[in-house]
């Protein structure tokens, strides 16, 4: 069962008014704290490149969206981001967009804000002629998994394969 | 990967009573939907008032209801209630403890634990979501795809 405490993945039937829009400089502190607040790790300077690069360059095909409260309260109306940005070519495969942070502040889970935020980058990806998006989600994550899943998503034509290089004793070897 | 009869009837018993709607639902009228034996369907049943999911309506008109949560109700929740989707191979196989039998098992693990993931992050919600968008297609699974969410 997925946790009650956790948000819930298909959150559509307590919305709140949301407003979707491209991030600004003035974002980034709200960004970094809410990631530092999730994840337990702060990484100001990841992000802070992660903006230069998604909000400023190749605005095309690179998106740094930004939920906020309707009305927008200048105290408390931030309420999540997602990033994500069109790839094409790796892995052999054609143009798709990527999302590859999606992040809700926890008091306002429950409210359909991931599910705008979904979306909204979906309507991105849709307006530059994109028409597969794609995620990737830790297998011990069911509810993030459970999120996306709910959103429409299922199991693509990739696997992602890893090999720890450290301690898989197939790794090669250091000359 | 397959699932026993039995957790494939509960998840659709479950389909007809979590769509919404808190309507009582017989046993007879899921049985004569997916053409299966009352017999077995009253088992099954039972099995899923035990663990919380339905309850029982006695009385002429009765039938069960749904009880749980169906936002946070996943597949892997269903299916462990009648079977261990993890159990694996029985263990008849004498060379399990050889290197090709460990290198063996190191591969079909990797692939329990990929089905496992799968199934515990899809919800009886969401499932019916695929349910209802195929109904909407007239059963047509490419036509689905083109139906509204």
């Amino acid at each position: 069962m997925l946790a009650d405490t956790e948000p819930d993945p298909a959150a559509s039937a307590v919305p709140s008014p949301v407003a979707i829009r491209r991030a600004v400089a003035d974002d980034l502190a709200a960004v970094i704290a809410l990631d530092e607040r999730v994840t337990g790790i702060g990484k100001p300077e990841y992000w802070q490149d992660i903006f230069e690069r998604y909000s400023r360059r190749r605005p095309d095909q690179r998106f740094f969206l930004v939920a906020e409260k309707v009305p927008a309260d200048e105290a408390d109306g931030f309420l999540g981001f997602a990033v994500g940005e069109v790839r094409a070519w790796e892995f052999g495969s054609e143009p798709c967009g990527w999302v590859f942070a999606i992040s809700v502040s926890p008091e306002t889970r429950l409210r359909g804000v991931g599910k705008s935020l979904f979306r909204a980058m979906a309507a991105q990806f849709r307006e530059v002629g994109i028409t597969v998006m794609r995620t990737m989600v830790a297998r011990d994550n069911p509810l993030h998994m459970a999120f996306f899943r709910s959103e429409g998503m299922s199991g693509g034509p990739y696997l992602q394969l890893e090999m720890d290089l450290m301690t898989d004793p197939d790794a090669p070897e250091l000359d | 990967m397959k699932l026993q009869v039995s957790s494939r009837l509960a998840i659709y018993a479950l389909m007809e009573l979590a769509d919404g709607s808190d309507r009582q639902v017989s046993v007879t009228e899921i049985g004569e939907k997916y053409d299966i034996s009352a017999h077995h369907l009253a088992k099954v049943m039972h099995t899923l008032g035990r663990a919380g999911l339905v309850r029982s309506i006695r009385g002429v008109g009765g039938g069960y209801v749904f009880c749980g949560n169906a936002r946070r109700t996943t597949l892997l929740d269903v299916i462990v209630l009648f079977e261990n989707p993890s159990a694996g191979q029985e263990d008849i196989d004498a060379a399990k403890e050889t290197p090709a039998g460990i290198a063996l098992e190191k591969v079909l693990t990797e692939i329990d634990e990929i089905a496992l993931a799968t199934l515990g992050a899809i919800t009886l919600s969401t499932l019916q979501k695929h349910k209802k968008r195929l109904e909407r297609a007239g059963g047509d699974p490419v036509l689905s795809l083109l139906a509204e969410p």
